[in-house]
């Protein structure tokens, strides 16, 4: 944990230096041909959803660890990926709509398969958040269950959403990308994922200092 | 492992005799399904004729709505006498009780499907006699996928609160690839032109998903029901 | 009759604490019980009995200290140990729309107990329900029920016996019946630990009595006046530390353990 807490400055220097730099890589960017400039929110809807995807995947480990071990730090690294995976789903479901309504001229698109599957996620996440919050007391230890099955989903939803849009007449939604698009792509996804990795280690720290305020307090009544 | 199919039975053996007994979950859960369908008739038919495609996910809203019913009713009956307790108190392993609770719960989640199938069938004009095992079969792993993931969700709620409005928020997410799956399936043999491969896929893709989610739910159960 | 017993004769628990966040159901208790005596737990509502004895019942994992099954604590002895332990819960354990028998029957194939038929058959007899067998739980009266859970509870012939507040809602020949049920149990080498707050049967009936206060053990010395009156004293004295005070009742287990304040 200390070696994450040094980690920590870093990440966000970084990810603000870069993210104040994005901007004009992203200005410098050709614009794709059919969409015009509004296709340049993607710079910012992949990697959050990238990030929203890969924090399911951590919180499902951390779930699972904490499961087997009930290791209370493997819990809280759950809690904050879990909200990592609803606050960066909601970028993504938000920048969505909003790239094909422009695009496309509708307001959602089911074809996008990434979006879909995302919606379920933040769904389910949303849900596990709700359980820690609402549950009583107790309820870490159902929100990890719930959270293993989450991540042992993805592979699953990815597979059957895409299965489904095939059923659908399809417009192409990813164009192959130039390679004058792929380095502010690149740029972006590395600042998006140093801000990510640094919201996640303040938020461990964070739930467990409050933790160790529970602790103490409960300690005071001896 | 003789040793959990054989608790398991007992409990699956028990819980039935107790439905027998009272049958409040089958008439509960049968007229639930009814109602929803009736709601449905009056949503999804136009002009005195339902709207093409949708009976397969009217079938499939009515399953899952109805078994979420089913659920919540057996873990709370459970709940209000402890006897869930008892059964961990007891020398099996804890899948056994596990699966004892789901094949009782699929058994009467099958009897309400009996019934609602051939409703949907005659309210929505669906041609349910086409292709019968393919239905079946999917109609089979379908439930089963969705009432292994729901029997765990119910069970690991029992002593939790907000558990009423937590089991739906979190089971529905799980199960969207049971719901995809089931849909397409049925809405392919449903069609003016059926198409049976994608049936056979889904029916495929269905089963995977049962076995891994079995899997995990055997495993999760224990180390969660513990206090 | 005790050859079964075989695994375990003392139930140890040892500086077990339970917390709801943050809510302390039990703090530091420390206390031992040995097979042939019957242990008696009381205290006042909601001050841990009944939680105490869900962490003796393995049905309750607690969040500091441990519980040792003779030596060896529940994680090691595995799902075997529950096949040893009988709880007569707060909730009776029993299915309403079973009959007796039925219920019986029921828990006597999970626990896979020797000689099912006689077994039942006596005890039906000793909850005096033979004739009463084939009716359906919910329409027995709470003393009936009574009854007839703590026969479930023992039907497996269990060795460490945890009971919940036995004499709730029995009539005083029922009372005396269950009396003499635990001694014979007790005779037999099973553990018995009672939670229970009906002094005058307990007096005659415990061989050793402690009390729970606010999650916290306080011994009740022996003496030669009424429990009762042992018992009020033990609450309003003012306290030893906790782990002090149970030292004096956990024979050699805690004195490796100091007060910490």
């Amino acid at each position: 944990m200390r070696v994450a807490t040094r980690l920590v400055p870093v990440l966000l220097v970084v990810a603000v230096v870069m993210l104040a730099r994005a901007p004009f890589l992203i200005d410098a960017a050709p614009y794709e041909s059919t969409m015009g400039l509004v296709q340049k929110i993607f710079y910012f809807h992949v990697p959050s959803a990238l990030v929203a995807m890969t924090s399911a995947i951590v919180c499902g480990i951390a779930s699972t660890v904490f499961l087997i071990r009930r290791r209370r730090l493997a819990d809280h690294v759950a809690l904050a990926a879990a909200e990592l995976v609803v606050v960066f789903g909601l970028i993504v479901l938000v920048t969505g709509p909003l790239w094909a309504r422009k695009a496309w001229g509708a307001w959602w698109v089911w074809q996008d398969a990434r979006l879909t599957i995302t919606l379920v996620m933040w769904m389910l996440f949303a849900g596990y958040l709700l359980l820690r919050r609402f549950g009583g007391a107790g309820s870490e230890v159902l929100a990890a269950a719930v959270a293993i099955f989450g991540t042992a989903l993805v592979p699953f939803v990815y597979w059957s959403v895409n299965i489904w849009r095939t059923q659908h007449p399809t417009t192409d939604v990813v164009a192959t990308l130039p390679p004058e698009m792929r380095w502010p792509l690149r740029w972006s996804m590395l600042a998006i994922f140093a801000l990510s990795g640094a919201l996640l280690i303040l938020r461990t720290q964070l739930e467990r200092g409050r933790a160790e305020l529970e602790d103490a307090y409960a300690a005071v009544e001896e | 492992m003789t040793e959990i199919i054989r608790a398991a039975w007992l409990i699956a053996v028990k819980d039935l005799r107790v439905e027998a007994r009272s049958r409040e979950l089958i008439y509960t859960t049968v007229f639930f399904a009814l109602s929803c369908l009736l709601v449905f008739a009056f949503a999804f038919v136009r002009g005195g004729r339902p709207i093409p495609d949708t009976a397969g996910g009217i079938l499939w809203v009515v399953i899952v709505f109805a078994g979420t019913l089913a659920l919540g009713r057996t873990f709370e009956r459970e709940r209000q006498t402890d006897t869930l307790r008892a059964l961990l108190l007891a020398p099996v392993e804890r899948p056994a009780v596990y699966l004892g609770k789901l094949a009782a719960v699929l058994l009467l989640l099958a009897a309400v499907e009996a019934l609602v199938v051939p409703v949907v069938g005659v309210l929505f004009q669906a041609p349910i006699a086409r292709a019968p095992w393919l239905l079946m079969g999917l109609l089979a792993a379908g439930t089963l996928g969705f009432a292994a993931v729901g029997t765990l969700f119910a069970a690991m709620l029992v002593r939790a609160q907000s558990r009423d409005v937590l089991l739906p928020v979190l089971l529905y997410p799980v199960t969207v690839p049971v719901i995809i799956g089931g849909v397409l399936g049925t809405r392919a043999i449903f069609a003016p032109e059926p198409d049976f491969d994608t049936a056979r896929l889904m029916l495929t893709m269905l089963v995977f998903f049962d076995g891994v989610f079995i899997t995990i739910a055997l495993w999760v159960f224990g180390p969660v029901m513990s206090e | 009759m005790t050859a079964s017993r075989a695994g375990f004769d003392a139930l140890h628990v040892q500086d077990v604490s339970r917390l709801y966040g943050r809510r302390r159901a039990l703090s530091h208790v420390t206390l031992s019980c040995r097979a042939g005596e019957i242990v008696g737990l009381f205290g006042p509502n909601g001050a841990g009995k009944s939680t105490l004895l869900g962490v003796c019942a393995t049905m309750i994992r607690a969040t500091a200290g441990r519980v040792l099954y003779g030596d060896r604590e529940a994680r090691e002895l595995g799902d075997a140990l529950r096949g040893r332990i009988g709880v007569l819960g707060h909730d009776l354990f029993l299915y309403g729309d079973l009959t007796a028998r039925e219920n019986l029957e029921f828990f006597g194939r999970l626990y896979d107990v020797p000689n099912r038929r006689s077994r039942i058959a006596a005890a039906l007899e000793h909850a005096r329900l033979t004739d009463r067998a084939g009716d359906p739980v919910n329409r027995f009266s709470r003393g009936l029920r009574q009854r007839l859970a703590l026969e479930r509870a023992l039907l497996h012939d269990p060795a460490l016996v945890l009971l919940d507040e036995p004499f709730t809602g029995l009539d005083d020949e029922s009372a005396a019946q269950l009396a003499v049920r635990l001694r014979a149990l007790r005779d037999a080498g099973a553990i018995v630990l009672m939670a229970t707050h009906d002094f005058d049967t307990a007096d005659g009936l415990v061989d050793r009595a402690a009390c729970l206060l606010a999650g916290r053990m306080r011994a009740i010395p022996a003496g030669s006046d009424r429990l009762r009156e042992r018992y009020r004293r033990a609450l309003t004295e003012a306290s030893p530390t906790a782990p002090a005070a149970s030292s004096a009742f956990a024979p050699g287990a805690a004195s490796a353990r100091h007060a910490d304040d």
